[in-house]
């Protein structure tokens, strides 16, 4: 399994997407202006604040020559995970519903949240237990998940949902806790919270990595 | 041709930048001030103004949240 980890001017979270990918297989960074993913089995859209936000968080990161190839990957099943930053560039890219708003309380927040796993029986949950909890950090100043009520009652009634916020950690306001969402083919998926950064028992909990283990039992089954 | 866009947060979606505006307001002694929504303005020279609707579907507006509106300007100096 080989992963590909855009970078952008102004990412910052590529490296730990780097070393998370690479617990569960081959990774390499890969600019943003290369075009050729070079066949990479899954891409990792990371968090940061790329081109600097300008414009609204994720507008002109989704112009760039690599996301083209990306939608192409995608348009072909290929596995697209966006984290915070990656998964305001898949929303203002078209590849998954709804956009990111500023968060309610006004503020950039970083704290540890718990995320309810609301499916299993994804690519890119898959390694999480039926009503696991995660215990992940968040970080952002736009994470409030907001689309209209008729695209989030198909959301949850097609099973996009993947991922809450528990109730109490939901400090951005985002509707009905949605913390992430996948595309209706299952191949796309994006959420706010970080799990490359809870990888290492060293920095706390190590529940992040279900979602890179669930990434690599998906690349393996379609192999096998 | 001069060009004026405005983007702002479509109605009933939470602004919270207009909510901290609305609130700072009143504790500098202005009262009175209600529904303050905060936006964005891009002015640009444009060689055909008809672009500029596509140019704000797909870039300078994010037409699921917010609202847009083109003013064209005259080619002052």
């Amino acid at each position: 399994m080989r992963t590909a980890v855009l970078q952008f001017p102004g990412s910052c979270d590529e490296r730990d997407a780097l070393a998370a990918a690479r617990l569960v297989g081959d990774a390499d960074l890969h600019w943003h202006r290369d075009r050729d993913l070079r066949g990479a089995d899954v891409v990792v859209v990371p968090g940061g604040f790329s081109y600097g936000d300008y414009l609204r968080a994720g507008a002109i990161a989704r112009f760039s020559p690599a996301m083209e190839s990306v939608v192409e990957l995608a348009g072909e099943g290929g596995l697209v995970l966006g984290i915070c930053n990656g998964f305001q560039v898949l929303c203002e890219a078209g590849l998954l519903p709804g956009a990111l708003l500023p968060n309610a309380g006004r503020r950039f927040t970083f704290r540890q949240v718990d995320l309810e796993v609301v499916r299993t029986d994804t690519a890119f949950t898959s390694a999480c237990e039926p009503g696991e909890r995660l215990s992940v950090p968040a970080k952002h100043s736009w994470g409030r998940y907001y689309a209209p009520e008729e695209t989030l009652d198909a959301l949850e009634a097609g099973g996009q949902v993947l991922l809450r916020y528990d109730s109490a950690h939901n400090f951005n306001g985002s509707l009905r806790d949605i913390a992430g969402v996948m595309n209706a083919a299952g191949n796309v998926f994006g959420l706010m919270p970080h799990p490359e950064h809870a990888v290492d028992a060293r920095t706390g909990s190590t529940d992040g990595l279900r979602i890179f283990e669930s990434l690599r039992l998906a690349v393996e089954g379609a192999r096998a | 041709m001069r060009a004026r866009v405005l983007v702002r947060p479509k109605a009933g979606i939470l602004d919270p930048q207009g909510v901290a505006v609305e609130q700072a307001l009143p504790a500098l002694g202005f009262g009175g001030v209600a529904n303050v929504h905060v936006g964005r303005l891009v002015e640009l020279d444009v060689d055909d103004p008809a672009s500029l609707d596509e140019m704000c579907r797909r870039l300078l507006a994010n037409p699921l949240v917010e609202d847009y509106e083109i003013q064209l300007l005259d080619d002052a100096p």
